[in-house]
This record gives structure tokens, C-alpha cells and sequence, in this order.
């Protein structure tokens, strides 16, 4: 079976000198939820910016369900719509509503018809339980519906994998819950995320795979019971020492 | 209440505070100025015998100097578009030939320009396309003044799209929306709104600037100005008149650019 992710010695160069990730081999079933972590500037977030080629790779390949999406005959225009992304700053249109923010792409990119997209749009909303705020524009809402409105856009389109960039980074302590409750359910229903986050909680409780990046190098992976209790580098048990004793 | 007086709060015996403004403080007494400089011009213009046959002799170059303004509003506004993207477009052509109109023009001032436009490129281009035909006077004026506002508008909607976080652009993207698609639906309609007051100034500008066409013979306000006072030596009414009219002319429209400015921010008001 064809992984659903799969990267190939990956390697992204900033500025030709500026070494991001350094040779990062890693593959993600399907319905598998990985979640990334590691100290700040590790690489962690280029390397999942790299899954849907925001960020272009220096070295190495990208394969979305066998398609190589460095390859240039491959539409990314298609792959993209396949792979959706929640951005930390949530990156909705401010100047769109909630619904119209969510309906765009749909219409645009699989061609739905007005009605069948706000369909869509409202089932989602009601998934991530703000419906009522499909006619509100995005700065209405606090940063938690946000964020909760910007995974409804995404999931919206159907995509077979959800990309999350440290999703609660930029939410205040008391809406941290709702977009991370919202990220559960959805891996309970059995959805392929790859998240990167500092929120050990939703580590330990939803990802079958932890992996610790530093250096733009995967140190180690395993359970979230092999990694929290069990790491075996120093790199990873020091990262801990750090996040968790003050 | 926050005290914005700058004076350290418990020193400001008065309390000085900013809901304490008097009406006068606040009234806009410079429109008042304005209003009663215009309604004395006119007073005088109609009552004067000398004015007023200034003004019958300068009045009918407006309709060309309105029509020249469109016109080169209009056309500036597609150019600018286009090397404003092209300026920020990743495609090597593109950028370099955006880049070097806008550097090539905003390098020259504009009287120059004017006449190197109509008086040597336009009718070089025709000719080396074979056309027998000139170039009516009024859009050799037109395409010149199109063509120096391109280049400042280019800039203008440079900035606009570049005040656009580049997360909308990667949302976008990330939707499977194309390059063009993000471009039109998410990045363009957000930067219109830094975009509106700048391009408002430069529609002034462009009316404002008509009256340098007055150089090629083009028969708009200035023209017939300089015509009547050179025949009549009247260049007192003469000059007076025609400040009057572009007055009236440029604050009507920066009124009516007002207005439409409200209107196009209206639903969008306060966001981020």
C-alpha cells in the first residue's frame, strides 16, 4: 500500500546557507495521526510546509498517495485541494463572511454549485459548533472560532489529509480547548493529520506516532508512551526537562 | 478616562480632558475658509463685465479637460494594474519590463515627458507601423498623461497587493486555488482598500496635470486661457477665472472621491 505522505531525504536551504531541515526521511499511513514536536526553530514547521509544497524542498521528493509533488508535470493546483492546512495565524479572508470564506475554494477548485458548497459549509460549521456564525465576518470572531472556522474551510474541501501548523500557538490559554477538542473528534473519526504543536496533552492523547525533530533532523519516533516515558536520545529527554519542569 | 494632554495625571488643575473640546476647537473652519474664498471669486466673476467674458472665453475647454481626465484615468488604471503585479510577479519578463517602465518614467519630469511622448514617440510608432494618419493632438495628450500616471499608479498597487499578508496568498494556495485565482478573489479586493485613497490623489493629480497639455495645443482650460489673455492682455481676469474653475473642478471631485471611498470601505470597516 502507497503511503499517504511520504518524504525522500528531504532538505530545505534558506538563503543558501540557513540549513532548515537536513535529510528528513519519513512516511504517514493512512487515517495515521503524527504529531511533530521539538524546541523552536528546529525545522519542524518547514518540514510539514514542505508537504504541500508551500515551501519548496531544496533536495529530496514529496509523494502525496504516490505523486511526487516535486515532479513538474504533477497539477499541485489538485494535490493541494487534497491536502488541507490550518495556519497558526488562521489565515482567513477578512474581507469574505465565515460562510463565504468556506464556500470559495469549493466553487473555484471541485466546481460545486453555490448551493451544494454552503451545504457543505454549514455541515462543517456545524462539525466545529459555530454555525451560527456563518454569516459573521472573521474579526467578529474570538482567535478559538477562528481557528475553528479556518478547519472548517479546509475540511470543507474533503481532503484525505489535514496539515496543522502549531494551531493553538497564537490562541489565548482559554480557547485552546475548543480548536484542540475540535482536532480530537476529528482524529477519532479516523482523519490522516500531521500537527505540529507544543501541546504534549493532544500529543499523548491522540497521535499513534510522536516524532521529535531538532536541527531539521528527526532525533527519534515512536508511541507518545515511547517518547514522553521512554526517550531514548538526550536531545529528546532534555526538550522535556525543559517544557516541563520550571 | 484616559488624559491625552500629555500632562502628567494629578498636575492638570483644570482636567483637561479630551471630551472637553469646545465646538470651535473641532469645527472645520478651513472648509469655511474655502467656501467663502469660492463664494467671493464667484460674486466677482458674475458681476465684473471683464471676468465674465473671460470666463465665457475659458468655460468651454472643460468638457476636454473632464473627457482628457477619464480617459487618462482610465487607461493609467490598466497600466498600473498591470506593471504593479508585474513588478511583483515571479516571471523574469515581467518583472524586468514593469521594473524598467516605472523606473524610466518616475526619473523624468513630467513637462519633458509630455512632449517626448506626443511630439516624438507617438509619431514614431505610427510611422514605423505604416500609419499614414497621425494622432489627433488630444490622444497623443492622452496616451502621454496615461502613460506618466501608469507608472505612479504602478506603485500604488504595488504597495496595495504587498500590504496583503503573504499568509493569504499560502491560505489560498493551500485550497488548491490557483496563483491567478488567489490573486483575484483573496489578495486584489483586500488591497483595494489601501489602494482607494492613494489612486483618489492621483485622479486629482491627473486633472489637475491636464492643464500641462495646454503646451501641445490641446483646447482645454488652459489653453483657451493663455489664447485670451494673449489677445486681450487681460491676464488678471484671465487667470483668475481659470484658478476658480479648476478649484471648483478639483473639489468636487475630491468631494465625490469622498464618497466613493465611504461607500467602497463601508462593509469592511475596522477589520484586522
Amino acid at each position: 500500500m502507497t503511503a499517504m505522505i511520504q518524504l525522500v531525504g528531504l532538505e530545505k536551504t534558506f538563503a543558501k546557507t540557513i540549513k532548515a531541515v537536513q535529510g528528513v526521511d519519513l512516511s504517514i499511513a493512512q487515517g495515521e495521526v503524527v504529531v511533530i514536536i521539538g524546541p523552536s526553530g528546529s525545522g519542524k514547521s518547514t518540514i510539514l510546509r514542505c508537504m504541500n509544497l508551500l515551501e519548496v524542498p531544496s533536495v529530496g521528493d514529496v509523494y502525496i498517495e504516490g505523486q511526487n509533488l516535486v515532479d513538474k508535470a504533477t497539477d499541485l493546483d489538485l494535490v493541494r485541494a487534497e491536502v488541507g492546512m490550518v495556519f497558526q495565524q488562521f489565515n482567513l479572508f477578512p474581507h469574505l463572511t465565515v460562510m463565504q470564506n468556506i464556500t470559495l475554494a469549493q466553487v473555484k477548485v471541485r466546481g460545486r454549485s453555490q448551493a451544494e458548497a454552503e451545504a457543505m459549509g454549514m455541515q462543517q460549521l456545524e462539525r466545529v459548533g459555530i454555525p451560527e456564525k456563518a454569516e459573521s465576518y472573521p474579526r467578529q470572531l474570538s482567535g478559538g472560532q477562528q481557528q475553528r472556522v479556518a478547519i472548517a474551510r479546509s475540511l470543507a474541501m474533503e481532503p484525505k489529509v489535514m496539515l496543522f501548523d502549531e494551531p493553538t500557538s497564537a490562541l489565548d490559554p482559554e480557547m485552546i480547548k475548543e480548536v484542540l477538542d475540535v482536532m480530537l473528534q476529528l482524529a477519532s473519526a479516523g482523519m490522516t493529520m500531521v500537527v505540529v504543536t507544543h501541546e504534549m496533552g493532544f500529543a499523548r492523547a491522540a497521535a499513534d506516532r510522536v516524532v521529535f525533530v531538532d536541527e531539521g533532523r528527526i532525533i527519534e519516533e515512536g508511541t507518545p508512551e515511547q517518547i514522553f516515558n521512554h526517550a531514548q536520545h538526550a536531545r529528546t529527554k532534555d526538550f522535556f526537562d525543559k517544557i516541563l519542569h520550571h | 478616562m484616559t488624559d491625552i494632554s500629555g500632562q502628567v495625571p494629578g498636575l492638570s488643575a483644570s482636567g483637561r480632558r479630551s471630551e472637553d473640546k469646545a465646538w470651535w476647537e473641532e469645527f472645520p473652519w478651513w472648509g469655511t475658509i474655502i467656501a467663502l474664498v469660492m463664494v467671493g471669486m464667484a460674486i466677482k466673476i458674475f458681476v465684473d463685465e471683464d471676468y465674465d467674458e473671460a470666463w465665457s472665453r475659458i468655460w468651454p475647454g472643460v468638457w476636454l479637460t473632464i473627457t482628457t481626465t477619464l480617459y487618462a484615468f482610465g487607461i493609467a488604471f490598466g497600466l498600473g494594474l498591470l506593471a504593479g503585479i508585474g513588478q511583483i510577479s515571479h516571471n523574469v519578463f515581467a518583472h524586468n519590463i514593469s521594473r524598467a517602465y516605472v523606473e524610466l518614467i518616475r526619473g523624468i519630469p513630467i513637462l519633458p515627458l509630455i512632449f517626448t511622448v506626443a511630439l516624438v514617440i507617438v509619431p514614431d510608432l505610427t510611422r514605423s507601423m505604416g500609419l499614414a494618419n497621425s494622432v489627433p493632438t488630444k490622444w497623443r495628450a492622452i496616451i502621454a498623461l496615461s502613460l506618466i500616471y501608469g507608472a505612479y499608479m504602478a506603485e500604488i498597487f504595488r504597495g496595495g497587493i504587498q500590504s496583503v499578508p503573504p499568509g493569504q496568498m499560502e491560505a489560498g494556495r493551500s485550497l488548491g486555488l490557483s496563483q491567478r485565482q488567489t490573486m483575484r478573489s483573496v489578495v486584489i479586493p483586500q488591497a483595494m482598500r489601501a489602494i482607494i485613497p492613494p489612486l483618489g490623489n492621483d485622479f486629482i493629480a491627473i486633472l489637475k496635470d491636464t492643464s500641462l497639455l495646454s503646451v501641445l495645443g490641446v483646447l482645454e482650460l488652459t489653453r483657451n486661457a493663455r489664447q485670451f489673455s494673449a489677445s486681450s492682455f487681460k491676464f488678471r481676469e484671465t487667470y483668475f477665472t481659470l484658478t476658480f474653475i479648476y478649484l471648483v473642478l478639483v473639489i468636487g471631485l475630491s468631494l465625490l472621491l469622498g464618497q466613493v471611498e465611504k461607500i467602497m470601505t463601508k462593509d469592511r470597516k475596522g477589520q484586522r
